[in-house]
């Protein structure tokens, strides 16, 4: 045996950096293996796009007037995040279940990576998955219409609620590992995704429904960004609606704050 | 024995989930250089005390050493000792076996040069080497094996846990574990490996822990063991019931220990030192008194028999189907499993733990 197995020198700091991109790498490794994969995950919410876009949207009216298209492409970029939970559902459940979680808790690495790598690749992932839909967008003649910093807001906001749902997702992956609890996350996501303003204005639905549609925490980012794109809302009066810029920070970061103890304290209890 | 010469060595250790025990204070002392077997059935506590020896389970109680280092306040230490393959094989099947390995090489802090210098050595050694740029979703469950193998050696590990590195495997695959863990063994690795299968154990272990209900019940080297047990058994099935007692009696002159009779299935069974001249003597023997026999059978003893000789009572879970293939033990061990009472419920252990 020539190789030398002696581990190299470096600080804390150092490994933890260069093992959470050794893990966020596998994720690129992945795609590099795996490209139709990719493709088809980022095809996809550009096919819901052009299917409410040209499908149903002839039939939809925007109240206030307004272009459907313009309406409805913000709704999906918010839409393409929160689909974003299964992926990152699906990859620590089957990690956890695989055992590849105990090898690499066996292992002398940075008890961080895991972790780190895993929001980075997703992170990467959903920047991927906006810049396809917004090219999509444009094609379509959709357009950001109060300048350059408004919309880069928007897709900061949009990437907050990635993060959001990556919290859940990776605690949601540490609690239920069974192949079932995936098929049922992937069908759970369509009623959560749907009772939004995404497709349509919440003051068309019913009293009730409405209300539950503008507390939908996908909601108030989506009514954010449609204004900081400057593309037609529905104006509301509702506290939920007036505050939607808020919302749109509050409801991720107490996501946030709720999920990241709750997946610490569940990576721990692996070893319970 | 100085405690410098072990390479594992646990005292009183203590686990349990809810109100099932899993470990119920193990003592496992593993030699340095040597590989160990600790054998037992499904739920006994292997996989839990592979997994607290591994750092990735904290015992409730008692003190578990690797290397001379405390698996509990030493973890981090323990794990640059370490290499684990367990009961799964635990790599990325969307990755080629040698992107698994560089991976895991470079998290093991080798760098990205020597990372990918020993996935090419340990492809090379057990002979993935070819497979190219295919996921191991396409492997082999062989292949898997060697892989995840391989993985527990990238850091040529002091200590090697394997967590029932044969299991489900077929034979050929079996035999390629085997030889890779005698190979380690020349090496001069210490290899902790648990089983279910007796043969296994013998096969490849200096010493062997029985283990049952999360405490080692007996332990020894695989002769000392077997010379307990015996190491073979003859079941004869004769064609009349009414030849039974005497072909109990001829097998009892043969025979290390008393027959266990079977009326329902016509079968006498015993085990024997010596199978050749015990089977051709007791065949002689039969002919001679003019029994008529159906069938002879010369076989190694079932696990549940190990345990019923070891234990004098059956392993933590009756009749245990495939894993042992138990014919013949259900005569063996029905009079005597009645007596054991149910200290702690056994049917709880069948949980994995």
């Amino acid at each position: 045996m020539t190789t030398r197995l002696e581990a190299l020198p470096g600080s804390r700091l150092k490994w933890a950096v260069a093992d959470g991109w050794t893990i966020t790498r596998r994720d690129l490794v992945h795609w590099a293996n795996h490209p139709v994969q990719l493709i088809v995950g980022l095809l996809f919410p550009i096919m819901i796009l052009l299917m409410f876009g040209y499908l149903f949207g002839g039939a939809m009216k925007v109240p206030g007037g307004g272009d459907y298209r313009e309406f409805l492409v913000p709704g999906v970029l918010a839409l393409s995040m929160m689909f974003g939970i299964e992926a990152t559902f699906t990859a620590v459940s089957t990690d956890v279940s695989r055992g590849v979680t105990d090898r690499f808790r066996s292992m002398p690495m940075a008890g961080s990576a895991v972790v780190v790598g895993r929001c980075v690749a997703d992170m990467i992932n959903a920047a991927l998955t906006l810049a396809a839909l917004v090219l999509a967008g444009l094609a379509m003649g959709w357009g950001w219409h109060r300048g350059i910093g408004p919309a880069f807001a928007a897709f900061g906001l949009l990437l907050l609620l990635r993060l959001a749902m990556l919290w859940v997702g990776i605690h949601l992956g540490l609690v239920l590992r069974s192949p079932e609890s995936v098929m049922a996350l992937q069908i759970l996501v369509w009623p959560v995704g749907f009772l939004s303003n995404v497709f349509a204005p919440p003051e068309t639905m019913p009293g009730w429904l409405g209300t539950v549609v503008e507390w939908n925490p996908m909601s108030a980012t989506v009514t954010a960004i449609r204004e900081l794109f400057g593309n037609p809302g529905w104006g509301g009066d509702s506290w939920m609606a007036q505050h939607s810029l808020l919302m749109a920070v509050v409801w991720p970061v107490l996501m946030v704050a709720l999920f990241f103890p709750l997946s610490v304290r569940r990576y721990r209890r692996l070893s319970r | 024995m100085a405690s410098t010469d072990l390479a594992v060595l646990t005292e009183g250790l203590r686990k349990r989930y809810g109100d099932k025990t899993a470990l119920d204070g193990c003592d496992l002392a593993v030699r340095a250089g040597t590989v160990h077997g600790v054998l037992g059935p499904n739920g006994a506590g292997k996989t839990t005390a592979v997994r607290v020896l591994s750092t990735l389970l904290r015992p409730d109680g008692g003190t578990a050493r690797v290397a001379g280092l405390d698996v509990v306040r030493q973890a981090a230490e323990v794990r640059r000792v370490i290499g684990l393959v367990g009961q799964h094989a635990a790599v990325d099947e969307q990755l080629s076996g040698r992107q698994n390995l560089e991976m895991f090489g470079r998290l093991y802090h080798l760098g990205a040069r020597a990372a990918r210098a020993r996935a090419g050595e340990l492809l090379e050694r057990f002979r993935l080497a070819d497979t190219g740029r295919k996921p191991v979703s396409q492997y082999s469950g062989g292949m898997r094996r060697r892989l995840d193998l391989a993985a527990g050696l990238i850091l040529a590990p002091r200590v090697l846990f394997l967590d029932e590195p044969t299991t489900g495997l077929d034979p050929r695959s079996r035999n390629e574990v085997w030889e890779a863990v005698t190979e380690l063994r020349q090496g001069g690795a210490t290899v902790l490996l648990t089983t279910q299968y007796l043969e296994e154990a013998d096969r490849l272990a200096d010493d062997v822990s029985v283990i049952d209900d999360g405490k080692v019940v007996a332990r020894g080297t695989p002769a000392e063991l077997k010379s307990r047990v015996g190491a073979d058994r003859v079941d004869v099935v004769v064609r009349r019931a009414a030849d039974l007692p005497a072909a109990a009696a001829a097998l009892a002159r043969v025979a290390g220990a008393g027959p266990d009779v079977d009326p329902e299935t016509r079968t006498a069974g015993a085990p024997v030192r010596d199978r050749i001249t015990a089977l051709s003597e007791l065949l002689r023997t039969l002919d001679a008194e003019g029994v008529e026999v159906e069938d002879v059978e010369l076989r190694r003893p079932t696990l549940d028999e190990v345990f019923l000789a070891l234990t004098g009572h059956a392993a933590g879970k009756a009749a245990r189907g495939g894993a042992t293939g138990v014919a013949g033990a259900a005569p063996a061990g029905g009079g005597r499993t009645a007596g054991r009472g149910a200290p702690g419920g056994s049917d709880e252990k069948e949980a994995r733990v």
